[in-house]
């Protein structure tokens, strides 16, 4: 026992805003002192002060933990104008909050108008064009009908999507299927091989894989993918393992349906071939579990964030389905030979659905090698988790990283802790041309802009006083 | 152009990882074009509609690596593909794994369980959110920042107290806890002194006194420049007094500010009352209070520090007299005989705006008026800060002087410029210093102001300095003390005595001790 008293009633443990030299100094005598990588909080943070904390606190809970026990089934694989609500022969879903024909950046640009030929509503793009402006076709948001898509996220009425239940809430969310890398729709691609390929998976593909969901009798999510994330997937950007162990899955199911050898040779070969056709189911998981917050009262969290090429927005929990937009950000990364960021696309996508839901860039510690996209190391992919549990409410329980001694994802994103802290969602994604028709030309990250989470805590306040 | 291809039989790589070797190789002098990717059927087909993929290559399969690359000529191909080889081989040099930094106090929290203290040094417009939070969480709070405004300062201060949490600011450079330096402070040894000080330099000038005089220190609180104003009414002085007569380690308690405002002062003092222990008061600059068998007053922070010490140590007058002794004296006399004639002020460079304050004090009580940018009287303040006149001390660390720049005690560049000024004043006889060691201050003040010292000495310009600091402190008061010595700089014990010899110095010899023209 030592004769002196602690002037603070215990050990000096120190967390240290600002100057790095103060806890150094402490850090030097042997005192454990954290640094706090402090930055200005945005400045609506003054809205904060009017909220009522306890309550929004009561329904963040109550959304996080719907986030977490949610539990994903992908359950069947049927055509979009069958199953997704709310869909006519005469709509096209695409990516991100809603956008006008005027504004639609090239790719999804042409992934509408490559939509329109493959379902034989128009010959040509300026076909296409012209049933656009003539007010023929209805272009709407994958978000407003339980669905999602990468990219360009175009979806129209005789394409074939995944459909995953949540077996917790009983909702239901849809993503179409994805066709490979290079050439195709999603970013923007319409040629002749393009139009062929979603042909075949009209035809071919999505049959045979309905019946093999069906005799596998639901494949469970996020089992699948809590496995992936411990071998090296964030399940974004990265998608092998999962794509691995889903083919595995589909397979055995396939060889028990009486699907012909030579179809299900096709078949697997076509998913061995992309690493990302994971990415897609786990898109439709993720927005199927992201839609039990839609909505909850006094929830400050986010529901949603997806890009359309032209601007980036997201929803928040207790403000049901408004967006709050900002211009799409450019992506930092690798690009493909022959390929430089002038080439590239604003950020495009509603792949964001999976930091939404705690995977994707928030799970970046998982999938080390994802951060050389932007010449990072192993320690600035753990960087990037630790920095989202700054602005995330919950850890997951399912999803758990290895390389972080097995903590929790984190889950949650509160638009109030990121204008407090100035520290916006991370995001993998890939990168599109943004002529249409070219594809993907490379991959990389970059943070959410700012803006929209000001804009939403600054509707949430009036809402709140309201 | 010309094509090279290469491919490396079934070996896999991560399509990331070749990216990253692809955008290195490309940025090679005389190289076009460069692809590094499994031979997949797709990437071959990629390959071949990009131009990239020569005869040897088309072969390629899924288990085998395609380097291809476009270059200006085959010397500029081979070295392209050598350096891809390299970088194959894995990445040697791993930057420095940077420690994760939380981004706020949750996670910090998280991280570390059961802190305790919060310490801020951000722009203080921002300090009353965070420190709030701090306090809601249930951790004392150390806030360096200044621009705080006094409202919030005077909000946290309530909160604190009616959470029984300690908040140390705003504008508070230094305490010790727990025999820890915190901020800009000394690493003194443990004793029965406690401190409650609402002036950084002055907390580290008593501290290191006591420390020199081989007595300790229980536990040194700041408070923070405007904790004894009128608003703030003295809330984290009363509530340090409280805590250090609770503490049974301290038995003498010291108190360290400029004068307070009369109310706050009886307020202080009434408190003091209700103490059971000793008290030394420092309220620098107000003529000395009567004072009673437990409270004396003392006149400078080196009494205040002397006095500590002794009543720490059972005994009830000072052994020890801060005067200023016959060997003294006479390196005065000698440094004093040197000087040319027409050298006749004391120019004073100070990092500390509390010694700047206790060396104006005694300087004006034998040489009269003392020039400066926060004179004693407003009727002495200069013209120009950046320009000395009469006998003059000047606090550098004053906000005019360190907006947009560091502050003295870290970096010397504004001292030097004006020592180099001073020496070159033709009627410049001393430069006085305060030369601040511990934690925050410069790893090395002393040879950091060696270039600009030896213009002052070439000219026979008189050096003298104080020194506060500890031979426990990172930069070493020994260390420091010698290097200054080497430079022909006198180092006097304490800042008042340095103070007090540069007058000696200036007068030559002809000032009696106790102040006025022999």
């Amino acid at each position: 026992m030592s004769k002196w008293a602690k002037l603070l009633g215990d050990d000096l443990k120190v967390v240290s805003f600002g100057l790095d030299s103060f806890g150094e100094s402490l850090r030097h005598q042997g005192v454990p002192a954290v640094q706090v990588e402090w930055k200005p909080p945005l400045p609506a943070a003054e809205l904060l002060d009017s909220l009522d904390h306890e309550a929004i606190d009561r329904a963040n809970e109550e959304g996080v933990k719907r986030l977490i026990d949610s539990e994903a089934v992908l359950v069947d694989v049927a055509r979009a104008l069958d199953v997704i609500p709310g869909m006519t022969p005469d709509t096209i879903l695409h990516a991100g909050p809603p956008v006008a024909w005027e504004a639609m950046c090239g790719p999804v640009r042409g992934a509408v108008m490559g939509a329109l030929m493959y379902e034989g509503k128009a010959r040509s793009c300026a076909a296409a064009e012209r049933l656009v402006t003539k007010g023929r076709v209805k272009l709407v948001p994958c978000h407003h009908h339980s669905t999602v898509g990468p990219m360009a996220g175009v979806v129209s009425p005789s394409m074939y999507v995944w459909v995953v239940r949540n077996e917790t809430f009983g909702n239901t969310a849809y993503c179409t299927l994805n066709e490979g890398l290079g050439k195709v729709l999603r970013f923007g691609a319409y040629d002749s091989e393009v139009i062929r390929r979603l042909k075949w998976m009209e035809r071919v593909l999505a049959p045979a894989l309905k019946k093999a969901v069906a005799a596998s009798g639901g494949i469970n999510l996020r089992n699948l993918t809590a496995q992936a994330l411990q071998m090296g997937d964030e399940c974004h950007n990265r998608n092998v393992a999962a794509t691995t162990m889903l083919l595995r899955d589909l397979t055995a199911a396939m060889l028990n349906t009486g699907l012909r050898k030579k179809t299900i040779g096709q078949i697997a070969e076509f998913i061995s071939g992309n690493v990302h056709f994971y990415l897609n189911v786990s898109m439709a998981a993720c927005k199927a579990v992201a839609d039990t917050v839609l909505g909850l009262e006094n929830s400050t969290l986010v529901s949603a964030m997806a890009r359309n090429g032209t601007e980036i927005g997201i929803r928040v929990a207790g403000l049901s389905d408004r967006w709050f937009t900002a211009p799409a950000g450019m992506p930092e990364g690798l690009f493909f030979a022959g390929f430089s960021q002038e080439d590239a696309n604003p950020d495009l996508g509603d792949s964001t659905i999976s930091e939404v839901a705690g995977i994707g860039g928030f799970a970046m510690a998982s999938a080390p090698a994802i951060v050389q996209f932007v010449g990072g190391t192993p320690e600035d992919a753990i960087r990037y988790t630790r920095e989202m549990y700054g602005i995330c409410v919950g850890r997951h329980l399912h999803y758990k990283m290895p390389g972080l001694d097995f903590a929790g994802t984190p889950v949650g994103v509160d638009i109030r802790k990121v204008v407090e802290t100035g520290t916006t969602p991370i995001i993998n994604t890939g990168i599109a041309h943004k002529e249409p028709g070219i594809g993907q030309v490379g991959a990389g990250l970059l943070y959410a802009p700012r803006e929209m989470f000001e804009a939403a805590l600054a509707a949430f306040a009036r809402k709140d006083q309201a | 152009m010309v094509l090279h291809n290469v491919v490396k039989k079934n070996m896999y790589q991560d399509s990331v990882f070749l990216m990253t070797i692809a955008a290195a190789v490309r940025a090679l002098e005389g190289v076009d074009e460069v692809a590094c990717v499994m031979g997949t059927p797709a990437n071959l087909k990629l390959l071949s509609d990009a131009g990239m993929l020569a005869p040897e290559a088309a072969a390629a399969g899924a288990n085998d690596l395609v380097l291809c690359i476009s270059a200006l000529d085959d010397e500029a191909g081979e070295r392209a593909a050598d350096e891809a080889d390299r970088l194959l081989q894995g990445r040697n040099e791993r930057r420095e794994g940077t420690a994760h930094r939380p981004a706020g106090l949750e996670s910090a929290r998280e991280l570390l369980p059961g802190a305790n203290l919060a310490l801020f040094s951000i722009p203080g417009p921002y300090v009353k959110r965070e420190a709030r939070r701090a306090l809601d969480a249930g951790l004392n709070v150390f806030i360096f920042s200044d621009n705080v405004p006094v409202a919030d300062e005077i909000e946290l201060k309530r909160l604190g107290a009616d959470k029984g949490l300690l908040v140390m600011g705003p504008d508070c450079g230094t305490a010790i806890v727990d025999g820890i330096a915190i901020g800009f402070a000394n690493v003194v040894r443990r004793g029965y002194i406690g401190i409650v000080a609402a002036a950084g330099t002055g907390l580290q000038e008593v501290s290191c006194l006591i420390d020199r005089e081989g007595a300790g220190v229980s536990q040194a609180i700041g408070t923070g420049g405007r904790d004894l104003s009128v608003e703030v009414g003295g809330l984290t002085m009363l509530e340090g007094i409280r805590r250090l007569e609770a503490d049974p380690a301290t038995k003498v308690i010291c108190l360290v500010s400029k004068p307070p405002d009369d109310d706050v002062a009886n307020l202080i003092l009434e408190e003091l009352g209700r103490g059971k222990k000793r008290y030394v008061v420092n309220f620098l600059g107000q003529r000395p209070g009567r004072g009673s068998r437990r409270v004396r007053f003392a006149s400078s922070l080196e009494e205040a520090a002397l006095v500590s010490v002794a009543w720490s140590r059972g005994e009830k007058t000072l052994t020890r007299s801060s005067g200023i002794d016959a060997e003294t004296l006479a390196l005065s006399e000698a440094l004093g005989s040197n000087l040319a004639t027409r050298r006749r002020y004391i120019r004073g460079l100070f990092t500390g705006g509390t010694l700047c304050d206790e060396a104006m004090l005694v300087l004006s009580e034998v040489v009269g008026d003392v020039w400066s940018n926060i004179p004693l009287d407003p009727r002495l303040k200069l013209a120009d800060s950046r320009v000395s006149q009469g006998h003059c001390l000047v606090d550098l660390g004053d906000d005019e002087f360190t907006q947009g720049r560091p502050h003295p005690m870290i970096d010397s560049e504004s001292r030097n410029q004006r020592i180099v000024q001073e020496a070159e004043d033709k009627q410049t006889a001393v430069l006085l210093l305060d030369v601040v060691l511990g934690y925050g201050s410069h790893p090395d003040p002393a040879g950091a102001m060696a270039a600009s010292l030896k213009r002052a000495t070439d000219r026979d310009v008189a050096v003298v300095a104080s020194l506060t600091g500890t031979p426990a402190d990172p930069q070493g008061y020994h260390r420091q003390k010698r290097a200054l010595n080497e430079m022909g700089v006198v180092v006097m014990p304490s800042n008042a005595q340095a103070a007090r010899f540069a007058a000696l110095v200036c007068a030559r010899g002809k000032l009696a001790p106790g102040g006025g023209e022999r």
